[in-house]
C-alpha cells in the first residue's frame, strides 16, 4: 500500500505530471508576461502545449559526427534529474524530509546543465561546441555564489533549529530565512544565479540564438527536443520553487498558508522575467567577473554575518 | 484532425533563409514579430537553427553560392516541414531571371532535393506583412 502511496507521488500529484502541467503553465506565463512588456498581445495559453505535441510528431535528426548514445541519454538524464529535484522539493513543502536531502539538491541542481554540457558536446557540431565551452564557464561561475547561498541559510537555520532536530529541506522551509540580512543578501544573489542556471537573458550566453544559433541545442531535432524543452519547462517549476523553499519558508499545505506560498513562488517567476525583459545580454568574461568578483565577496558578507548572529542569538543578522 | 496535424499547425517554428536577397523582405520578416502584427499569437517564431524549424522562409533569388546552402538546410530541417518563397525574387526570379549569378528559382532548388515538398508563395516586391500573414495562413489550411 505504502508502495502505492509512494509511486503516485512520485508519477502524479507532485511529482511528475503536476510538475508537468505547472511547467508548461508557467512557460506560458514566461510568453505572455514577456509579450506584455513588449506592447505585444502573447500566445493563447495552450502554446507550450501545442509546441512540445508538435516536436514529439517531429522526425529526429541525428548529425553523423554525434557520439550517439550520449546525444540520446544526455536530454533524458537532464530530464530525470530536474523531475527528481522537483519531487524532492515537492515532499519538502509537504514536511516529509529524508536525511541529506540538502546535498542531494545541490547535486541535482548541477545535473541539467551537466547533461546540457554532454548533449550538446556528443553533437559534434562547432556552434554547440562553442555553446558547450560558455555553458561550462557559466556552470563553474554561478554554481560557487549558489551553493555559498545556500550555506547562509543552512547556518542560519542551524542556529535556530531545537538540538538533536534533523537539518532538512523541510526543516529550512519552516523559516523565511530571506528576512535577516544575511538571508536577504544570499536570496538576492540565488536569484540571479537561478537567472543563469534557467538560461535566460542576460545569461543566456550559451544558448544566445542572435551569437551561435541556439548554441548548446543547435542540434537537437524532433522527440529529443522536445525533451530538452521539458526539462527547461520543468525547471521553471523546480528553481523558483526551491528558492522559496530555502529562502522564503516554503509552501503551506493548505488555507491561506497555501495561497500565500502560490503567491511566492509567481512572485519570484515575476521578478524573474521582468529581469530577463530588461536587461541585455552580457558576454561570458562580464558574466563570471558578476559572479566571482560581486557575488562572491557579498555572501562571504552573508556567511560572517549568519555565523555572528547565529553565535550572539541575534535573529535579525 | 490528429493531433500531429493539429500541433503542426498552431505551432509553426520558423527559420529564415536569406538566398541572395535584397534585405527587403527580410525588414519585412522581421516586422512580423513586432507588437503591431505579433505572429506569436499564432505561435510562430523565429528560431536560431534549421532542426528546430518547421518552415523555411526562403527570401531572394538562390545565387549560385547559396543554393548549395539552401539544398543542406532543407536536409537538415526535420521532416515535416513547409518552404514558403518570400517576395518575387524567391517565387519566381524577379528582375534577376538571366543573371549570370542566378541558379534558378527557389522552388526548383529545392524540388532537386525533395521532389513532393510543400512549397508556398508569397509574391510581391516586398509582400506586405498582412500579406505574409495571409499566405501564411491559407498555406496551413490547405494542408
Amino acid at each position: 500500500m505504502e508502495a502505492l502511496q509512494n509511486l503516485f507521488w512520485i508519477l502524479i500529484f507532485p511529482g511528475f505530471a503536476f510538475t508537468l502541467v505547472v511547467g508548461l503553465l508557467a512557460s506560458w506565463i514566461v510568453r505572455k508576461v514577456s509579450a506584455a512588456v513588449q506592447y505585444r498581445v502573447g500566445p493563447p495559453i495552450y502554446q507550450p502545449a501545442a509546441d512540445v505535441m508538435k516536436l514529439m510528431g517531429k522526425e529526429i535528426l541525428i548529425p553523423r559526427e554525434a557520439q550517439r548514445l550520449v546525444f540520446i541519454a544526455a536530454p533524458l538524464v537532464g530530464f530525470a534529474g530536474v523531475l527528481l529535484l522537483a519531487t524532492m522539493l515537492w515532499l519538502a513543502v509537504a514536511q516529509k524530509p529524508f536525511v541529506g536531502d540538502i546535498i542531494v539538491a545541490i547535486y541535482l541542481l548541477v545535473l541539467p546543465s551537466l547533461a546540457l554540457i554532454l548533449g550538446s558536446s556528443a553533437s559534434g557540431s562547432p556552434h554547440a561546441a562553442l555553446g558547450t565551452s560558455r555553458e561550462m564557464k557559466l556552470v563553474l561561475s554561478y554554481e560557487l555564489p549558489l551553493v555559498l547561498a545556500f550555506v547562509v541559510v543552512v547556518v542560519k537555520t542551524s542556529g535556530t533549529l531545537p538540538l538533536g532536530d534533523q537539518l532538512s529541506l523541510a526543516a529550512i522551509a519552516q523559516h523565511a530565512s530571506a528576512l535577516s540580512v544575511s538571508g536577504a543578501l544570499a536570496c538576492v544573489v540565488a536569484l540571479l544565479c537561478v537567472q543563469a542556471k534557467l538560461g535566460f537573458v542576460p545569461f543566456d550566453i550559451a544558448e544566445s540564438e542572435t551569437e551561435v544559433a541556439s548554441g548548446v541545442l543547435i542540434e537537437y531535432s524532433g522527440a529529443l527536443l522536445a525533451v530538452w524543452k521539458l526539462m527547461q519547462m520543468m525547471m521553471l517549476v523546480a528553481l523558483p520553487l526551491f528558492l522559496v523553499v530555502v529562502f522564503l519558508g516554503g509552501i503551506g499545505t493548505s488555507g491561506w498558508p497555501l495561497v500565500w506560498g502560490i503567491g511566492k513562488y509567481v512572485l519570484i517567476l515575476v521578478l524573474v522575467i521582468l529581469i530577463k525583459n530588461t536587461n541585455p545580454r552580457v558576454r561570458i568574461d562580464q558574466a563570471m567577473r558578476f559572479f566571482w568578483f560581486y557575488c562572491g565577496p557579498i555572501l562571504a558578507v552573508a556567511i560572517v554575518l549568519a555565523t555572528i548572529g547565529n553565535y550572539y542569538g541575534i535573529n535579525w543578522l | 484532425m490528429n493531433w500531429k496535424l493539429w500541433s503542426l499547425k498552431k505551432s509553426v517554428w520558423v527559420f529564415h533563409v536569406n538566398t541572395g536577397a535584397c534585405n527587403n523582405c527580410d525588414i519585412e520578416i522581421v516586422d512580423l514579430l513586432t507588437p503591431k502584427f505579433d505572429v506569436e499569437r499564432f505561435g510562430m517564431k523565429l528560431v536560431g537553427s534549421p532542426r528546430h524549424a518547421d518552415a523555411l522562409l526562403v527570401t531572394g533569388a538562390a545565387t549560385r553560392q547559396a543554393a548549395i546552402r539552401l539544398r543542406e538546410v532543407y536536409r537538415q530541417t526535420p521532416k515535416p516541414c513547409v518552404v514558403f518563397c518570400m517576395g518575387a525574387c524567391a517565387c519566381g526570379m524577379g528582375i534577376f531571371e538571366g543573371g549570370y549569378h542566378i541558379a534558378g528559382p527557389v522552388d526548383k532548388i529545392i524540388k532537386e532535393v525533395d521532389p513532393n515538398a510543400i512549397i508556398a508563395y508569397v509574391p510581391g516586391c516586398p509582400p506586405k506583412p498582412e500579406a505574409m500573414i495571409s499566405g501564411v495562413v491559407k498555406a496551413l489550411a490547405a494542408i
